[in-house]
C-alpha cells in the first residue's frame, strides 16, 4: 500500500505559488473543497486561475479567495449569485471564461485521461465556438476542445482511506472524481479519513493511483445555498 | 392566459412512460408536481442525480443532496447518483429523453438564447448548452413576452445563443407552437387567449391553419 496521508492543510497544499492554476471541486457550494479553500486564503497566493464549475457566493467557496482578490481568471460554467465576482468581471479586474458545464467536465476528464481533444456539439454556432477548429461527423457539427492543462486539484470526498482511494456522497459528487488525476497533483480532503483496508474495494469511486495527497479535513460548514423545503400535511 | 402553473400542467402533458427527462430552473422544475396518473418518469439533474424526488421535509434537509438549481432535494427508490462527467454523457449520448428549459428569446429557425445580455447580466450558461445541443426533444417554457411586453418569439436572435436550430416546441402563457421550416406554427391557444392576442405577441412567423383548439389539461 502506497500511503498518500499528510497530517494537515498546510502539508497538503506544500508547493503552491502564484501564477498557478487550479481545478476545485463542487457544484454550487456542495462537495467544495472547504479545507483547501481556507488555506489558500491563509496562504494568501495571487494570480491564480480557476477551473471550476461555480465561483461561491459572496462569502463563502471561492468567493472568499475572489474577496482577497487572489484570482486572475475563472473558468466556469454558471457564476450567478455572487455580487463581488460580477463587479470584478464588469470592471474588468478578473478574467472569466464561460464554457458548457458539460465541456468543463469533459475537459477535465480528458486530462486525467489523456485525451488531448476532443469534438462535442455543445456551444456549435455560439460564442463559445468562436476561434475553434469545428467538424461534421454523420450530418452534425462538433466544436474541437482541448484538455485543461493544471498545478492542482482540490477535492472533497465523504470518505477516503490512507491509500487515497475516495468514496463520494450524494450530489456533493459532481466534478470531484472528473478532477482527480486531472492535475499534476491533486490533494483529497475528506470528512473521514480510515486506515486502508477499511473501506470496500468494490465501493470505491476513485482510486488512490488519481490522488497524490489526502488529509482529514475539519469543521466542514457544508452551507445550503438554497434550501427549499415542503410542509408535511 | 395561463399562469406558471398552468404552463407546468400543459408541459406535463408532454410527459411520456418511461421517459428521462431533464427539467431547467424556473417554470420547468414546477412539471415535476403533475406528472400524468399511470406513467413512470424519473428526472435527472445535471449536477448528478436520477430519481429525483421532492423538496424534503423541514429538518430532513441535507447539503449533499440538492439539484441543478441549487435547491435541497430528495431522492425516490431507484434513485442514482454520479458525476458530472456521466451525468453529461446522459445527455450528449441522447439518452435522456426529453429536455424542458427556460428561454430570453426562440426564433422561427429553432434557435435559442438563455444565458447572457451582453453589459447587463453574465451569468453563464450552465449545462444549457450541452443539452440544446445534444438532445431531439427540446421544449422551452416560458412567456411569451418579455418585461416589457416585447415578443420572445423572434424571426432572429439578437441575443447571444445558446444554440442553433435546436428548439421544436414552445409553451408559453398564450400557446403552445411548433417551431416549422416555414416559422411558429400555433397548435393550441390558452383559454381567454385570441388567435389575435397571439399573432400580436409574436414577432416571428406565425402560421395559423384552420381552427385552433384550447389548451386542455
Amino acid at each position: 500500500m502506497i500511503n498518500k496521508e499528510v497530517s494537515n492543510v498546510q502539508k497538503a497544499l506544500f508547493g503552491i505559488t502564484d501564477h498557478m492554476t487550479l481545478m476545485l471541486g463542487g457544484f454550487g457550494l456542495s462537495g467544495i473543497p472547504e479545507n483547501a479553500i481556507s488555506e489558500l486564503v491563509r496562504l494568501g497566493v495571487k494570480n491564480l486561475t480557476c477551473i471550476s464549475n461555480n465561483a461561491g457566493v459572496d462569502d463563502f467557496g471561492l468567493g472568499l479567495l475572489l474577496q482577497k482578490k487572489q484570482i486572475k481568471k475563472m473558468i466556469s460554467s454558471y457564476v450567478g449569485e455572487n455580487d463581488e465576482f460580477e463587479r470584478q468581471m464588469l470592471s474588468g479586474e478578473l478574467e472569466v471564461e464561460l464554457i458548457p458545464q458539460g465541456t468543463l467536465a469533459e475537459r477535465c476528464k480528458a486530462a486525467q485521461g489523456g485525451f488531448p481533444a476532443f469534438y462535442t456539439p455543445a456551444g456549435y454556432g455560439t460564442e463559445v465556438a468562436e476561434g475553434k477548429e469545428t467538424r461534421e461527423f454523420e450530418g452534425k457539427m462538433y466544436v474541437l476542445e482541448h484538455a485543461f492543462k493544471s498545478d492542482f486539484s482540490f477535492v472533497k470526498a465523504w470518505k477516503g482511506d490512507v491509500a487515497g482511494n475516495l468514496i463520494f456522497k450524494g450530489t456533493s459528487r459532481n466534478f470531484n472524481p472528473c478532477m482527480c488525476g486531472a492535475s499534476k497533483i491533486t490533494v483529497a480532503e475528506v470528512e473521514e479519513l480510515v486506515p486502508a483496508g477499511t473501506l470496500d474495494p468494490n465501493q470505491i469511486h476513485i482510486p488512490g493511483i488519481f490522488v497524490q495527497r489526502i488529509f482529514q479535513g475539519t469543521h466542514y460548514e457544508k452551507r445550503i445555498e438554497q434550501r427549499t423545503v415542503r410542509q408535511k400535511v | 392566459m395561463l399562469d406558471k402553473i398552468g404552463i407546468a400542467k400543459r408541459l406535463a402533458k408532454e410527459l411520456k412512460d418511461g421517459y428521462y427527462v431533464n427539467l431547467g430552473i424556473g417554470i420547468p422544475t414546477l412539471v415535476a408536481n403533475y406528472v400524468p396518473e399511470g406513467i413512470a418518469v424519473e428526472f435527472q439533474s445535471e449536477n448528478g442525480v436520477l430519481g429525483m424526488g421532492p423538496f424534503p421535509f423541514e429538518g430532513e434537509e441535507d447539503a449533499d443532496v440538492i439539484n441543478a438549481g441549487k435547491q435541497t432535494i430528495t431522492t425516490l427508490a431507484g434513485a442514482s447518483f454520479f458525476d458530472s462527467a456521466l451525468s453529461f454523457s446522459m445527455i450528449r449520448g441522447k439518452h435522456v429523453h426529453l429536455t424542458i428549459l427556460g428561454a430570453m428569446e426562440v426564433a422561427e429557425n429553432g434557435d435559442i438564447a438563455n444565458w447572457k445580455i451582453p453589459g447587463k447580466m453574465v451569468k453563464g450558461m450552465g449545462g444549457a448548452m450541452d443539452l440544446v445541443a445534444s438532445a431531439e426533444n427540446i421544449i422551452v417554457a416560458m412567456m411569451h413576452t418579455n418585461k416589457n411586453g416585447e415578443s420572445k418569439l423572434l424571426k432572429r436572435c439578437t441575443l447571444p445563443l445558446t444554440g442553433v436550430g435546436c428548439i421544436k416546441k414552445i409553451v408559453t402563457n398564450l400557446a403552445v407552437l411548433e417551431v416549422t421550416s416555414n416559422g411558429f406554427k400555433l397548435l393550441e391557444k390558452a383559454p381567454g387567449v385570441s388567435v389575435d392576442d397571439i399573432k400580436k405577441a409574436t414577432e416571428g412567423t406565425l402560421l395559423v391553419e384552420g381552427d385552433i383548439p384550447e389548451i386542455v389539461f
